[in-house]
């Protein structure tokens, strides 16, 4: 199956919109890359935070089908024009998703918790002083205030309350924003994570991670046969030789939860 | 927005603490054909808050909802294309979404909600 993403020509655009960059490619480069098992995972429910262009979105539905195929979109930014653009991206393809002017997900965190199987974030994630985080036009794009993590650190809790029991995230990082530590966080909240995309460019250093419940993972391992608890820890040791620099900072044991 | 989106959301404003469903000013509804997938039906049909769906296809003008439902029903073919075309097919395309608790409400144009809160109400 040729699997179609969204095209450049296709993409609508507004000043106070992300226009698709280098973060934007390759997220959708990581979900081609772990196209195989998205087909396999059918996710009922897939929701981006933050669509800006709707590139990334749009290029999600093309790859797994709509309503026809059993998956739904939802999608949300809190630039409404950023909303507008992602709808005029998606008829230019043929394809729907829901659309929501929020804040992350709010309004959504009530009634749509542990149905999302499938999340994509491209987040801002640029380190900038703190006051630039949130404010009106395109700033609030990029701007991810200390270290980078102010609206990643938001996001993350948001995820874990939306993903469903056998949900995925992909996320876009920086170097700067310390994916290691994030990655720690999150497995303390019981996910695991590998780096499925990592790309350097003259300015920055991207990965892009998924994250998935260790649950999961166990339940993949029972299915070959090698059930193994070490398997999540080991891992994340050889996530983290993957992330240059990085002192690791070790959290003790793995918890059950 | 379709009305799976309205039954998945609710107001979000500080101190509220019975923000579902959001009430439904209807000034524009568009219909628009979706490929029948029973399989998806059924899927959603748990996650459904089955109340809040019939007060919400009556307010977009759609009446063919039975006002209970139990699983049992999916076996239906004529209730599967009712519930197809309430979850899938209606769009609200114009109007607002009110709180129930505050009255507050939320704008919905060319089919976006948006629940952007102002700052005194975070
Ligand atoms: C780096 S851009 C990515 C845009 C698009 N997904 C892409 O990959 O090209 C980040 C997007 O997140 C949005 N955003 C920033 N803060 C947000 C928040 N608190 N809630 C929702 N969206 C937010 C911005 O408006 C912007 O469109």
């Amino acid at each position: 199956m040729p699997s179609k993403i969204a095209q450049i020509r296709l993409v609508g655009s507004h000043f106070e919109v992300y226009e698709p960059c280098d973060d934007s490619f390759a997220l959708v480069d990581a979900l081609l890359a772990d196209l195989t098992n998205l087909l396999e995972h059918k996710p009922k429910l897939c929701m981006e935070v933050g669509c800006g262009s709707g590139y990334v979105i749009t290029s999600l539905a093309l790859m797994l089908g709509q309503v026809a195929c059993g998956t739904y979109y939802i999608a949300t930014d809190i630039n409404p024009y950023a909303v507008k653009v992602t709808s005029e991206t998606l008829e230019a393809h043929g394809v729907h998703a829901e659309l929501i002017t929020t804040d992350i997900a709010s309004g959504l965190e009530k009634r749509l918790t542990g149905l999302v199987d499938v999340m994509v974030v491209n987040p801002p994630y640029v380190p900038t002083p703190e006051e630039e985080v949130g404010c009106d036009g395109i700033a609030s794009a990029w701007a991810g205030g200390e270290n980078g993590r102010s609206v990643i650190d938001k996001i993350l809790p948001m995820a874990d309350k939306l993903l469903s029991d056998r949900g995925w995230l992909y996320m876009v990082t920086l170097t700067a924003n310390n994916p290691s530590e994030i990655c720690l966080q999150m497995r303390e909240k019981g996910y695991a994570s590998r780096i499925v995309v990592q790309r350097s460019t003259e300015e920055e250093s991207l990965h892009v991670i998924k994250f998935w419940r260790d649950s999961d993972r166990l339940l993949e391992a029972s299915e070959t046969g090698t059930v193994n608890k070490i398997v999540p820890t080991r891992v994340i040791e050889s996530l983290l030789s993957h992330f240059p620099g990085i002192s690791l900072r070790r959290s003790g044991n793995s918890k059950s939860s | 927005m379709r009305l799976l989106t309205h039954n998945m959301l609710s107001s979000n404003i500080k101190g509220v603490t019975n923000g579902f469903p959001l009430l439904i000013e209807a000034e524009k509804v568009l219909e628009k054909p979706v490929d029948f997938n029973p399989d998806f039906l059924r899927n959603m049909f748990p996650k459904i808050d089955w109340k809040a769906l019939v007060g919400a296809a009556k307010a977009v003008g759609y009446g063919e909802l039975p006002d209970a439902a139990d699983s049992a029903m999916l076996d239906s073919d004529d209730f599967l294309r009712h519930l197809h075309h309430a979850l899938l097919q209606l769009h609200l395309e114009e109007g607002a979404l009110v709180c129930p608790e505050t009255g507050r409400r939320f704008p919905v144009n060319k089919g976006i909600p948006n629940m952007l809160l102002h700052e005194d109400e975070v």
